[in-house]
């Protein structure tokens, strides 16, 4: 085989041959290309193009006819206390919700990974199950259990406690949303984190057994930091998720009450809504550069790994 | 033990969704709740299917789904190929590009979408909704891994016997990409099925809307309270997706496993 490869790498033919074997492959990729090049990279591009101009829902048919505003729409938005206060938001909904969700999941993973078999996979099948459905589905279901005289307060006043109405009172409807979001997405680290767990050597927990140490404790110095890439990989997958987190609470609150669960990416929507597309793309910039630096991180992670 | 019990209340809300479709719109606001519906009623389905236009939603985000994952299945099969097996100029720029926008968020996108669609014509119809998800960065990247794992021997052995690229690719190399292209399918079946934002914006008649974006609006709207009917519809936004996950649960898990996404 290998003769007749570097027979045909000589000279004038082997130029010609590469030119023929790029336009091949360039036949292949060109489908793909031509789509994500329009869809992709071009909306991409004019984001940034965007949050540098004062465009308006009016200049949609004349998307050039616009001002170059330099850097004042950042300016505008840094200045905005909603854009701030969203920014804080998702902060919190990102630093309760990701060792909420990651915790959870990491107890489940370790349930599921002893044991028989066939029952576990009827397990993951029932936890796995709400990353499948749509949000705005379960949503419908959330709100029916958290209204003020719903299953949840019910529930609540049969060991005496008298619930808030949880999603039109400022301090819970969050920590509504973390939870609801928690259970939505614990599922995906739960599969992950089960197939870390599987790449942990049993010898080595034997070895550690013979030698003495508790459950809990082989569990704490060995099965945990071999576990440390496989955890950090789901950190960084899930801050990316939350760092977006939108469809929540437009379905559920609708940003309120009183604002108090307007994400980032809610932001971004509710300027797009009232026409302000030069502001509305310099807040989604904010928001991707935030989740680059977020996936950067992972690639560097991922590369530590190797 | 632990297990189960737990395991039963994860999944509650969807019993507790498929239970209160089925109550009357009276029985759904008492409080406390019943559990189980005292006078069983389809009443709430027969809504939507005579007045809400089930149907004609059913129908759009079928077909969006299914080309999208068709041409998913095409474009990132033949990126993949191109991009595993031949070795040509741009090849690193290609594959840089495609790495670089794997993690960008629909949400930094959306906004000049729309005036691109809208500039091409494209708005309120099912392109709109097809053609920004017809290459999904994911799609290539799992396509080129698994496609570059075919020994090249295979291939050189058909190119020496005078095979074209095309015949290498559609005779060899297709017929070996079940697995990562059943989870490819699946992956942008799912999205596609639950996506929100995009159609949200994009779409502007109820004749267009896929169900997520009529469940939405249906539910925001002055029927916020209408349970009855909007369990209803939220069980029917997500009985198909369940049952594929029922049958086919083995490749979901193995989407998550090989890409770390949902």
């Amino acid at each position: 085989m290998k003769l007749f490869r570097s027979s045909s790498d000589v000279g004038g033919a082997s130029a010609l041959m590469r030119r023929r074997r790029t336009l091949v492959a360039w036949g292949f990729a060109l489908p793909f290309t031509l789509v994500f090049c329009i869809f992709m990279l071009l909306p991409l591009l004019s984001s940034l193009f965007m949050s540098f101009t004062d465009m308006t829902s009016r200049d949609l048919r004349t998307p050039f006819n616009v001002n170059f505003m330099g850097l004042s729409q950042y300016v505008a938005l840094f200045r905005d206390p909603q854009f701030l206060r969203s920014l804080k938001i998702t902060g919190i909904f990102v630093l309760v919700g990701l060792p909420l969700t990651m915790a959870l999941a990491l107890c489940f993973a370790v349930a599921l990974n002893k044991g028989s078999q066939h029952l576990n996979a009827f397990f993951r099948a029932l936890y796995y199950a709400p990353v499948v459905a749509s949000v705005v589905a379960v949503s419908v279901v959330w709100r029916y259990i958290l209204q003020r005289d719903g299953l949840l307060n019910s529930a609540l006043a049969l060991i005496g406690v008298q619930g808030p109405d949880w999603l039109h009172d400022t301090r819970y409807a969050l920590p509504a949303l973390i939870v609801m979001t928690t259970w939505r997405n614990m599922g995906t680290l739960m599969i992950i984190f089960l197939a870390g767990l599987q790449t942990v050597p049993e010898d080595v927990k034997e070895a550690a057994a013979i030698d003495g140490a508790s459950r809990r404790r082989i569990f704490w110095s060995i099965t945990l930091p071999l576990l440390k890439p496989t955890l950090l990989l789901g950190a960084v997958l899930l801050s990316v998720t939350y760092l977006q987190f939108f469809e929540e609470s437009f379905v559920m609150t609708q940003g309120g009450p009183l604002n108090s669960t307007l994400s980032a990416s809610y932001y971004v929507y509710q300027k797009f809504s009232f026409g302000q597309y030069g502001i509305s793309s310099a807040a989604s910039y904010v928001l991707f550069v935030i989740i680059a630096l977020v996936s950067a991180l992972q690639f560097k992670v991922l590369r530590s790994d190797d | 033990m632990v297990l189960a019990v737990v395991g039963g209340f994860w999944v509650f809300p969807f019993i507790w969704m498929a239970l209160g479709s089925l109550k009357t719109q009276r029985e759904i606001l008492v409080s406390p709740p019943t559990f189980l519906p005292e006078n069983p009623t389809a009443a709430n389905y027969t809504k939507w299917f005579s007045e809400l236009h089930f149907g004609t939603f059913f129908a759009n985000s079928l077909i969006v789904a299914v080309v999208t994952v068709l041409g998913n299945v095409v474009f990132c099969s033949m990126v993949g190929y191109a991009l595993a097996k031949i070795d040509f100029a741009g090849k690193k720029i290609l594959f840089g590009a495609v790495m670089v926008t794997l993690m960008v968020p629909s949400v930094s996108t959306f906004v000049p979408l729309f005036v691109i669609i809208a500039n091409m014509g494209l708005s309120n119809s099912y392109l709109a909704l097809i053609l920004p998800f017809l290459t999904q960065p994911i799609g290539v990247f799992l396509m080129r891994q698994f496609i570059s794992g075919i020994p090249d021997a295979l291939l050189e052995a058909a190119r020496v016997d005078g095979a074209g690229e095309l015949r290498i690719f559609w005779s060899i190399v297709l017929p070996q990409c079940g697995p990562p292209l059943a989870t490819l399918s699946i992956l942008t079946f799912l999205s596609s099925w639950n996506n929100f934002l995009w159609p949200l914006v994009a779409m502007q008649t109820e004749d267009k809307y896929t169900l997520p974006v009529a469940l939405s609006l249906y539910s925001t709207g002055q029927n916020a309270t209408n349970y009855g009917v909007l369990l209803a519809g939220a069980v029917l936004v997500i009985t198909p997706i369940l049952l594929l996950f029922v049958f086919l649960q083995r490749y979901f898990i193995q989407g998550v496993a090989m890409t770390g996404i949902k």
